[in-house]
């Protein structure tokens, strides 16, 4: 039942973030011409809901799609099994969520 | 089946999709921290996001840069295919489509090189 939900959240989360992967690809080759510059990124970010939004969510989903990801890989390719898997997992999760959270934070200051 | 029909699953091209699949996501997983610690940058120390942003501008850095955006498109378009092969029936020409997966993120991370350099 844990491996259904698990499947289940992380090709949920990879439905989530295909419209997001999509648009990051095509902010990317918009915002590389001419250089990067922190004014330039946070001139855009700044303060904009739509942003916290759309990187918000993708942090969220890349979390949880990363973590459970990388839990099937190391089940499959390693005899690492049970509580110790599951806190693997768990720290990926958690180390993704806060890092990203806390970038999104402070590219759009809301 | 006897042996002498019997292909391996190892060397066919959706095996290497799927083993592509698989280290892209680890390389984007590796990535992601650093990616976010960057940005958090603009929080605590902007000076110093704006000179990692100049690190940018170095060719090889572009080249890798190039790569990330590769392994994102490869991941996307991919998983997209994966989703398909899982969820949908199984008449879909999938070597196909794991090839025109390489293709679209070629174009896309060659479009994203040539707007860098």
């Amino acid at each position: 039942m844990l491996d259904f939900r698990l499947y289940m959240a992380q090709r949920l989360s990879a439905l989530i973030m295909a419209p997001l992967v999509i648009g990051h690809l095509a902010v990317m080759i918009y915002a590389v011409r001419g250089g990067l510059s922190a004014g330039e990124i946070l001139g855009r970010t700044h303060g904009s809901l739509f942003w916290t939004l759309f990187y918000g969510g993708f942090v969220v989903a890349v979390s949880v799609h990363a973590a459970i990801g990388l839990r099937t890989i190391i089940s499959e390719w390693t005899r690492l099994r049970g509580a110790m898997l599951n806190g693997l997992a768990m720290v990926v999760f958690a180390v993704l969520l806060v890092m990203g959270g806390r970038a999104v934070l402070a590219v759009t200051m809301l | 089946m006897s042996a002498a029909t019997r292909r391996p699953v190892r060397g066919h091209a959706l095996w290497y999709a799927h083993i592509i699949h698989r280290v892209s996501g680890i390389a984007l997983e590796l990535f992601l921290p650093l990616h976010f610690w960057v940005l958090s940058l603009a929080l605590t120390d902007a000076a110093r996001l704006d000179s990692f942003l100049a690190f940018t501008e170095l060719p090889f850095v572009k080249v890798a840069e190039f790569g990330l955006v590769f392994l994102l498109a490869i991941h996307l378009f991919g998983g997209m295919r994966l989703m398909a092969l899982e969820w949908l029936p199984w008449k879909a020409p999938h070597k196909t489509l794991a090839a025109g997966a390489l293709a679209i993120s070629a174009f896309v991370s060659g479009l994203f090189f040539l707007q860098a350099i």
